[in-house]
């Protein structure tokens, strides 16, 4: 598990009792996470790695699951 | 102050204002009949009432408890602190600004102390209180059956966050004790009002904050090219009243969002993913496409997220307004940590 999943890991524990859900769930469908969690996922992700998270960006297949976000964030940071 | 804000929060001072005599040297204190009834008028039409008083916080709230009057009191501040400060604080307690607060006091100083460092607060002296039931300012403009209840569901607000902060699980264990109800019916008449109120006090969890006024929500009510639906929530604690409104509009082949809202207060809960689910399974079910408009402003990004969030996808735009279409396909399940009751809906087009 490299860094940036753990951070995100940490970050969805605050929200579900078991943040050590399979890399490709989609959590929203999965009803694991709501509103409040979408947005401060953004807020959480813009302010840990300095990222301007667009409204494109803003694309539900870009955050749907652990590995997606991962795979977001590094792209972002290149 | 506008001539249109009303007051929403009453701020009592104690000695000599709310009773007569002061506390700490008399040996009785006396609250007049009159005094009495304004305090019930007010919470009746849910005008929400706090204390900004220097005293000794647990003699003060003792003889409150006493009289029989401390429930009617939220955020009351009783200690030693200027009350321009304590009137910030209820303020920030309640999430108003402080433009619709009233203070009555005795005391010139106070009055003018607050109005120093708060120039919105009307202030009131003691002497005219009995002329404070006829203020036009505390006459609400429509008083709901969610009116009469304000205060009650701040008292459940208030005993909520706390357990929630004394919470230590993840916050969807606590949404499972929370027992939550949610009902979504059509909009009928006596919704109407409150369903105004809604479209305009709430900014923040607002997709595109176009106000109605009473004729024109009675009007989509009637219209059979639109459907309103109100959502209510409760749980163990008690009511959050009727906190919720989606507005569409329906053509043969499109369905649009026109409106979608939730209070604040709820806004941890799961409501939006859960109202949003309830339209797309509606869409689906009469085989129309499902669009929604957005129009951005500074404080409603949350709600853009829900949208794009739950399958809406960004098809126009045009400066701060946008038009999304959701992908019909994989609605997610309502979330296990809330019963929902989707009430009577009109089944076709």
């Amino acid at each position: 598990m490299n860094e940036i999943e753990t951070k995100v890991r940490s970050f969805l524990g605050k929200y579900v009792s078991d943040p050590e859900v399979d890399g490709d769930l989609d959590l929203f469908s999965a009803g694991l996470v709501n509103s409040l969690y979408a947005m401060q996922l953004v807020l959480f992700i813009e302010q840990e790695y300095g990222i301007q998270v667009t409204n494109e960006d803003l694309d539900y297949e870009n955050f749907k699951s652990v590995q997606a976000i991962v795979q977001f964030i590094t792209l972002k940071q290149k | 102050m506008s001539k249109d804000l009303k007051i929403k929060c009453l701020v009592w001072d104690l000695d000599n204002t709310l009773w007569s005599g002061t506390l700490l040297e008399d040996a009785e204190v006396y609250v007049a009949p009159e005094t009495l009834k304004l305090i019930k008028t007010l919470d009746s039409r849910g005008i929400l009432q706090s204390i900004a008083s220097k005293n000794d916080h647990d003699f003060a709230w003792s003889k409150l408890e006493e009289l029989g009057l401390s429930e009617y009191f939220i955020y009351p501040q009783i200690n030693w602190e200027p009350k321009s400060t304590s009137i910030k604080k209820i303020a920030q307690s309640i999430n108003i600004g402080t433009d619709t607060i009233a203070f009555v006091d005795d005391q010139v100083y106070e009055r003018e102390e607050v109005s120093y460092s708060l120039p919105d607060v009307l202030t009131i002296d003691a002497e005219q209180v009995a002329e404070i039931e006829e203020m036009p300012v505390m006459i609400p403009r429509f008083i709901t059956s969610d009116s009469k209840k304000r205060r009650l569901m701040y008292q459940s607000d208030i005993l909520r966050n706390k357990i929630e902060e004394e919470f230590s699980g993840a916050q969807d264990e606590f949404l499972t004790t929370l027992n939550m109800k949610l009902s979504i019916t059509e909009a009928i008449e006596e919704d109407l009002k409150r369903a105004e109120e809604l479209t305009q006090r709430t900014n923040q969890l607002n997709t595109t904050a176009y106000t109605y006024d009473y004729d024109e929500l009675v009007f989509f009510t009637q219209s059979p090219d639109h459907l309103l639906f109100v959502a209510a929530l409760d749980d163990k604690y008690g009511t959050y009243g009727k906190i919720g409104l989606v507005l569409v509009e329906k053509t043969t082949e499109i369905w649009s969002v026109k409106l979608l809202l939730m209070s604040c207060r709820v806004m941890s809960r799961g409501v939006g993913t859960v109202l949003i689910s309830f339209i797309r399974k509606l869409a689906k079910e009469n085989g129309v496409r499902l669009q929604a408009e957005f129009v951005s402003n500074e404080r409603n990004r949350m709600m853009y997220i829900t949208y794009k969030f739950n399958q809406f996808t960004e098809i126009k735009r045009q400066e701060a307004w946008s038009l999304l279409e959701n992908d019909l396909t994989n609605i997610p399940d309502y979330p296990t940590y809330m019963t929902i009751n989707t009430g009577p809906h009109s089944p076709v087009v």
